[in-house]
């Protein structure tokens, strides 16, 4: 059956901003379907609050809306576009949640656009629990036995029926307060009790426990006459209980007969009839008794998932693709599957390879969050890597992680039994880096059995982790390495950096030695079939076998880096860079080459670039994709600018080896890292940096201070505990700091630097060719310096910032690029303060913010950076239209949008280990986990969107608290009598109230939680209660630290927003006055491109439209006449 | 030989070779020694217990493409035979030790105990690829002393290996005797089942669904199978067996017989390749055969399309584009009348399902009781009872 003809328009909702949970694999799934159906000549409207994303790029869909995704906005977007349709199953939760409330709020249906690809019923009956245990029974399987009960006596007769431990779940609690494992009686009796204390109905559910049971995932897709296929199976490593996104996962399932999986697949099969998703795919998870096989259905998730991208690139079967088609009306059988193009997608992918995830956590950013790994998902990234076997795919995933703890490792002697018992005994918990530990307890010589008791690791997995060890001993025992042990070692995914500590040798040497014995890797092909059919695509990933199945090529090529795993400060906006470098090098003539392992992304999508490596980042695999490259054809050289720090780290080493390395030489890279090199560089420009100093004790710290003036800013040369910068007054405090924080000393010294009060941060993007600059964008900075500008919104174009403060950024910017020697994209952070431009950091590469940029200006910056990497000249690339023909990013005119950059923080995802959100105060330490972007005509509404966009948005009425630092009680009283006279209620502690009272702002007080009596509530148990609309609270020093930090988790976890610093307090008050003026309107990116009209009427078209600009430009009839030259600086 | 922990790091040696020269140096796996066969490849990531039982495999070397193999030791449920019947066994990376709380001993050891020689550590992907371009072709796996002999003198004694071309098969692996399987429940049919080779969930699958099942050695005759119940059985079934179709002719003059009375025919792989025959169809041998669990296969009747178990090289040729006159009506004045292509595989247009019109037969190329493999095409046991129920009913009015 061909697509449906009564589509013509299709609304695709996104997934906004990374969050825990919810990354960049809806970026994946997002842009293949906007992909699949722009190339069936459907209209694609896109709503996406996220800038840093593929999908938002201008050319992957018709109209592209950076709006916040809540269901009024979506609404006002539906009337003005009038889809067909509504997409929602690939935009994760978010979507599906937004799309659930458009169907009840009856607006689906007044305008006439029903969702396709999952149906609202069959999403309820897969997302509501009770529901879908209907639904498990009704498809003859069977869901955790529970029971609910309202008396202990209930409770222990339900514990003797499931047998213990049980699970006690008390009902309507909030965060899951007092629920626990009992394992007997007595447990039961003291958490049950309090359980059911806790509950408001005196009930409690008691589940039986499936924890340490083997849990697997099947990947299932449907169309609408009812095939079905199950694209992939996945085995996590971890048993039951440990979040599958937390989890180590395996494809294919490993240790499943034939007749246990096909058990598997018959009930998924039969659940997703019976839910009736019509069209699309779904994820089901299930748990399998490991003493006797007994299957219990977990969940399903009705839509595209995390875990349907992972199976994507683990098999090549593009879930999200195939579902975008399907949704559209083709049968899984009229779909060709791309690799091999002869075949049809209705079809069960074949691996003969193995695949590994690892989740990749960021628990160093919240120190005092608890790491025991649950139910709830905390890693912010992962990393997959394939090899031919469990043991290479497993060890090539570990040193995907790029941490110097992730791998398996032999140092130190060998574990006592009674080190080995402690390691295990540590290994019960399930942590980050428990497999290391495992391995450990291993080598200890603990046996596979004692070690599977106390984890739950399926024997099959420990013993593959035994063989690891066991050719360890032999690399380390033999006499030399000899082609048949490194072919061993290498087989069982050994690197040479594990080789060289084995063997007491620099890595280079074990390099050298396996080069000069031919030991090298080959690469095979990701086909989907396991070799039945021949494949066309190059997906490739290397492993120690025979045959390699790299083609020769003929065109140059170049290699792009990615940026490896997904962290905080290093996501989604690097592979956005990689991404375009890719589309605009190829567009340029060139094959392109991508090397990555992070399966959320864009980057390891086949479609993406010419060739794709699926490996590690680390110098070994690289250099081995190079040489393999070398082999097949000429290599222009590799980009490693785009991806973040990952591949930046690498530059010199490959360099070293003799890779060509394009773009800003690592020479110049080092530079600008290099705090002495650095600091003649700015001396030979003429350029401020602020004063700073080292300190190795107290005394010293004063001295230096003293030298440098106050305020400073200090850190620990290394963090302890997590406390970072500080900004500092006097020298009694100073002391305090350097005592209390740290153990200043020889080892650990402490920085000093000043800190620029008032400064007005800002950051820039630019790029460089050696002779022509191009300024991508300036960006003002809202929160002070001293917050990480990752955490700190901004906007584009400043807003507070003249002509001629641009343009001393500007002659700043081309100064440090000119004496860094940058080739290609640079990102400098200054700081303005009385009238002095500070630099304070400059990176030669491309910069988280280079897709906020390309998104506010309507320029593609990051493919004009490839295109100069590889030798276009800025000038080239303005007369072949990549670039506008006149003004840059520096030169906005004055009727350019206002774009808001604001970050998005996972505060509300760790708890500390006594079960308290952990607190939310900004810092030097980037902690978001992703961004939005509000972009309008003003400033504040802009701002107002992006609030909106990040959280539960600014609020329109109600009561705003208000606690502020003594150093900033007057600066907040324009704001706040501000709010007050848009109709707020000012609530606040005592001391702020007497500053309000006196500038004539009434205000009710209310305790501190410190102060907090029987009869009155605190503050922080009227946020609790949900009478608070909106927080502002700026940290006031030590001593009010426990109550700040009380406030802050209370409005935390109660979603409401909170504001920590003065000059986010002013942007509040301009957000909430825009707001309170009416409805958003909404617009999308290509008609603020229109109306900018940068390119000019009829310039640039020819290649504009492939590049970025879009239609907008190509098919923009009367867009007005261009602006001429630079405008006048500053929006405002 | 095992090092300290217990692993086999140092196995001896085995060598590989295909008759065109092209030679593989792995491990030894399983039984040492020397055997020769056909190369096959089997794509199915679960299920290895029921390839190596399957008979259909006699006389071949089974390459694995999924790289580990053993993970779930070896049972005494799952078999699909009395025995191992592959000629040899190629993996890459052998399990070290079985997980599964239904496994009774290692693969290996059943392996060995069976005289099975295998060979593990080579690039089997790279063999599979070689296979896929080259055709299926005749292969040797050498180990111990063997193993040491020049490539050259492993390569003539593989060119001496029979051909599957042309081979007939199913007597080697047929029943001696017949044996029956009794319905479970009620009693609804009796069927007689052809084993050319038979799979032993062939017969539950039928049981469950009120079959009794009598399973007949393949050199059966007409009076054999009219012999069969009280009234004669209420269909014929043909297995799946190992060899050339088209060498089968004593089988294809018994099932003339059958389709002549107008008695009710099932045949699965080997039996739709028999039925193709005696309808007058010709056979031929694909280039390198299906065999794996994820094969797309399209129901013409419904356009549904279903994953399927299959394991054939050889297939029927007859035209997918429109239902003809059985050709033996006109070459051999049968009177079978129309037939049609009732199932094809997606990814290649093989025929994989043959129905009579004007007759109650039909039958499927690949494996509806799969053992390995999806449940899917179950449906085809149902339209056996049916096809039965309905020529009763023919038979009572």
């Amino acid at each position: 059956m061909p697509k449906r003809e009564d589509i013509k328009s299709v609304l695709v909702i996104g997934s906004g901003p990374i969050v825990i949970g919810q990354a960049c694999e809806f970026d994946y799934s997002g842009t293949q379907a906007c992909r699949v159906l722009r190339e069936e000549g459907i209209r694609v409207i896109l709503v996406n609050s996220n800038p840093a994303t593929i999908m938002t790029d201008p050319e992957f869909a018709d109209a592209t809306y950076v709006e916040p995704i809540t269901p009024e906005i979506v609404e006002a977007i539906i009337a003005r576009e009038r889809p067909d349709a509504v997409l929602a199953t690939l935009g994760g939760q978010t979507a599906l949640n937004c799309a659930i409330s458009l169907h009840e709020s009856g607006v689906l249906e007044k305008y006439d656009c029903p969702l396709i690809g999952a149906n609202v019923e069959a999403i309820q009956l897969g997302e509501d629990r009770e529901k879908f245990k209907g639904v498990v029974e009704r498809c003859g399987a069977e869901s955790a036995q529970s029971v609910i009960c309202h008396t202990m006596d209930e409770c222990l007769s339900a514990a003797t029926e499931l047998g213990y431990p049980v699970v006690v779940r008390p009902s309507f609690t909030m965060g899951g307060l007092g629920s626990g494992f009992a394992y007997d009686e007595r447990d039961l009796r003291r958490i049950a009790g309090a359980g059911l204390q806790y509950s408001p109905t005196t009930e409690v559910l008691l589940e039986e426990s499936i924890t340490g049971w083997k849990e697997y995932e099947l990947e299932v897709m449907r169309d609408h006459v009812d095939n079905v296929v199950v694209v992939c199976s996945i085995e996590n490593l971890d048993p039951m209980g440990v979040h599958t996104g937390d989890s180590i996962t395996v494809a294919p399932a490993l240790t499943l007969t034939d007749r246990e999986y096909q058990r598997l697949r018959d009930i998924g099969i039969a659940i997703i009839r019976e839910v009736g998703v019509d069209t699309g795919g779904c994820n089901i998870q299930f748990a399998v008794n490991p003493v006797d096989g007994r299957i219990i259905v977990i969940e399903m998730n009705p839509r595209v998932s995390r875990s349907s991208a992972l199976a994507s690139k683990a098999t090549g079967f593009p879930i999200a693709k195939i579902a975008a088609k399907m949704a559209i009306g083709y049968t899984l059988d009229e779909v060709p599957n791309d690799i091999t193009r002869e075949t049809p997608a209705s079809f069960e992918p074949s691996l003969d390879y193995v695949v590994v995830k690892v989740p990749r956590f960021a628990f160093e950013k919240f120190p005092a969050a608890d790491p025991t790994l649950t139910t709830t998902m905390k890693s912010v990234g992962e990393a997959m890597s394939i090899g031919r076997n469990f043991t290479e795919a497993l060890q090539k995933a570990l040193r995907s992680m790029e941490r110097k703890d992730s791998t398996f490792h032999w140092d130190g002697p060998t574990p006592s039994e009674e080190q080995a018992r402690t390691f295990l005994h540590t290994a019960k918990t399930p942590t980050d880096g428990r497999i290391v530990t495992v391995q450990q307890a291993m080598r200890g010589g603990l046996s596979v059995e004692e070690v599977h008791e106390a984890t739950g690791i399926d024997p099959w997995f420990l013993d593959q982790m035994a063989l690891i060890n066991a050719i360890a001993d032999r690399v380390a025992g033999a006499p030399e390495l000899t082609p048949t042990l490194l072919r061993l070692a290498k087989r069982h995914g050994f690197s040479d950096a594990q080789l060289a500590s084995l063997r007491g040798m620099p890595e280079a040497v074990v390099r050298g030695v396996r080069h000069a014995l031919g030991v090298r890797p080959v690469y095979k092909t990701v086909d989907t079939c396991a070799a039945e059919f021949a494949a066309t695509t190059p997906y490739h990933y290397s492993t120690y076998d025979e045959e390699t199945e790299v083609a020769p090529r003929e065109k140059p090529a170049v290699l792009i880096l990615g940026s490896g795993p997904n962290r905080i400060g290093q996501g989604v906006e690097f592979d956005y860079s990689c991404v375009h470098a890719s589309f605009a090098l190829r567009e340029a003539g060139y094959d392109t080459v991508m090397v990555n392992c992070n399966p959320e992304t864009v980057s390891t999508d086949y479609d993406t670039s010419s060739r794709l490596y699926f490996e590690p980042l680390t110098l070994e695999d690289v250099l081995e994709v190079v040489h393999a490259e070398q082999q097949a054809g000429p290599v222009a050289g590799v980009i490693v600018q785009l991806g973040g720090q990952t591949p930046l780290g690498l530059a010199k080493a490959l360099k070293e080896a003799g890779v060509p390395i394009v773009g800003t030489s690592p020479e110049a890279i080092d530079l600008a890292e290099d705090r002495g090199a650095f600091g003649r560089v700015l001396a030979e420009a003429q350029l401020p940096a602020p004063k700073h100093g080292t300190a190795y004790s107290a005394a010293e710290a004063v001295e230096v201070a003293r030298e440098i003036g106050y305020p400073v800013l200090v850190r620990p040369s290394y963090v302890l505990g997590g406390r970072g910068m500080e900004i500092v007054y006097d020298d009694e405090t100073l002391a305090t700091y350097v005592t209390r924080a740290t153990v200043a000393s020889p080892e650990h010294p402490v920085l000093v630097d000043r800190f620029l009060d008032d400064a007005i941060e800002i950051d820039v993007d630019a790029l460089y060719d050696g002779t022509d600059m191009y300024l991508g964008g300036i960006m003002e900075h809202i929160e002070e310096a001293g917050i990480h500008s990752g955490d700190s919104a901004c906007t584009l174009p400043p807003v507070t910032l003249g002509v001629a403060e641009l343009e001393r950024v500007r002659e700043a910017t081309l100064k440090l690029a000119e004496g860094i020697g940058v080739r290609g994209l640079m990102n400098v952070q200054f700081a303005l303060a009385q009238d002095i431009l500070y630099v304070l950091e400059a990176n030669p590469r491309a910069s988280r913010t280079v897709p906020f940029v390309a998104k506010a200006t309507g320029v593609p910056v990051a493919k004009a950076a490839a295109r100069v990497m590889l030798g276009a000249t800025i000038k080239e690339l303005r007369e072949e239209g990549l670039l506008p023909p006149i003004g840059d990013g520096g030169t906005m005119p004055s009727h350019a949008p206002v774009a808001v950059k604001e970050a998005v923080l996972p505060f509300k995802r760790f708890r500390t280990r006594d079960g308290q959100v952990v607190d939310s105060l900004l810092g030097p330490e980037m902690r978001s986990t992703g961004e939005v972007m509000g972009i309008d005509q003003d400033f504040g509404t802009a701002f107002a969107k992006g609030m909106l966009a990040a959280g539960s948005g600014l609020p329109r009425e109600g009561r705003i608290f208000v606690s502020v630092a003594n150093r900033d009680k007057r600066a907040m009283i324009f704001p706040v009598k501000r709010l007050a006279d848009l109709g707020f209620t000012i609530v606040a502690t005592t001391g702020t109230a007497d500053v309000l009272r006196r500038n004539g702002i009434p205000s009710e007080v209310v305790r501190k939680h410190s102060e907090r009596t029987a009869g009155d509530a605190s503050i922080v148990d009227l946020i609790l209660a949900g009478d608070i609309a909106m927080v502002v609270n700026t940290p006031s020093g030590p001593n009010a630290r426990a109550d700040g930090y009380a406030i802050r988790a209370a409005t935390t976890s109660m979603d409401k927003p909170i504001v920590t610093t003065v000059q986010e307090l002013a942007a509040a008050v301009q957000g909430i006055e825009a707001q309170m003026q009416g409805a958003f309107t909404v617009k999308p990116l290509q008609e603020h491109a229109r109306d900018l009209d940068l390119y000019g009427v009829g310039t640039g078209v020819g290649t504009g439209v492939g590049t970025g600009v879009g239609t907008g430009v190509g098919t923009g009839s009367g867009a007005g006449t261009a602006v001429p030259g630079p405008a006048t600086g500053g929006a405002a | 030989m095992s090092t300290a922990a217990g692993f086999d790091l140092d196995r001896a040696p085995a060598v590989l070779v295909l008759e065109d020269g092209r030679t593989f140096r792995g491990d030894t796996y399983g039984a040492t020694g020397q055997t020769v066969g056909e190369a096959v490849f089997n794509t199915g990531m679960t299920g290895y217990q029921e390839t190596l039982t399957d008979p259909s495999y006699h006389r071949q070397v089974v390459v694995m493409t999924a790289p580990h193999v053993g993970n779930t030791g070896f049972n005494d449920e799952d078999n699909e035979s009395g025995r191992i019947w592959v000629a040899g066994y190629v993996v890459r990376d052998p399990a070290l030790r079985p997980s599964n709380w239904r496994s009774q001993r290692p693969l290996e050891d059943a392996l060995v105990e069976q005289g099975v020689v295998g060979i593990s550590g080579i690039d089997t992907r790279a063999l599979t690829r070689h296979l896929r371009e080259r055709g299926a072709m005749r292969v040797g796996i050498f180990s111990g002393e063997r193993a040491q002999l020049p490539v050259t003198e492993l390569v003539n004694a593989v060119q001496r290996a029979p051909l599957m071309k042309g081979a007939a098969l199913a007597a080697e692996v047929s029943t001696d005797e017949t044996y029956v399987v009794p319905a479970v429940g009620e009693r609804r049919f009796t069927v007689a089942a052809f084993d050319l080779g038979i799979k032993a969930m062939t017969p539950t699958l039928m049981a469950q669904q009120g079959i009794e099942v009598h399973v007949l050695p393949a050199t059966s005759t007409i009076e054999d199978i009219r012999a069969v119940g009280e009234h004669g059985p209420d269909g014929v079934f043909f297995s799946n067996g190992p060899g050339d179709p088209a060498a089968a002719d004593a089988e294809v003059a018994v099932l003339r017989e059958v389709l002549d009375a107008r008695i009710p025919f099932f045949g699965i792989c080997f039996g739709n390749q028999l039925l193709g025959r005696a309808l007058g169809f010709g056979t031929y041998k694909l280039k390198y055969g299906h065999r794996g669990i994820n094969q797309p296969v399209m129901d013409r009747t419904t356009g549904k399309v279903e994953v399927t178990a299959h394991n054939h090289g050889f297939a029927v040729d007859a035209p997918l584009d429109r239902e003809v006159a059985a050709p033996a009506d006109e070459n051999d004045g049968t009177a079978y009348g129309r037939v049609r292509v009732s199932h094809v595989c997606l990814n290649d247009d093989v025929v994989e399902g043959l129905e009579c019109l004007d007759l109650p037969a039909y039958s499927v190329q690949y494996h509806p009781e799969a053992a390995a493999g999806p449940h899917d095409a179950g449906y085809l046991f149902d339209r056996f009872v049916e096809l039965m129920s309905n020529n009763e009913k023919g038979n009572r009015s």
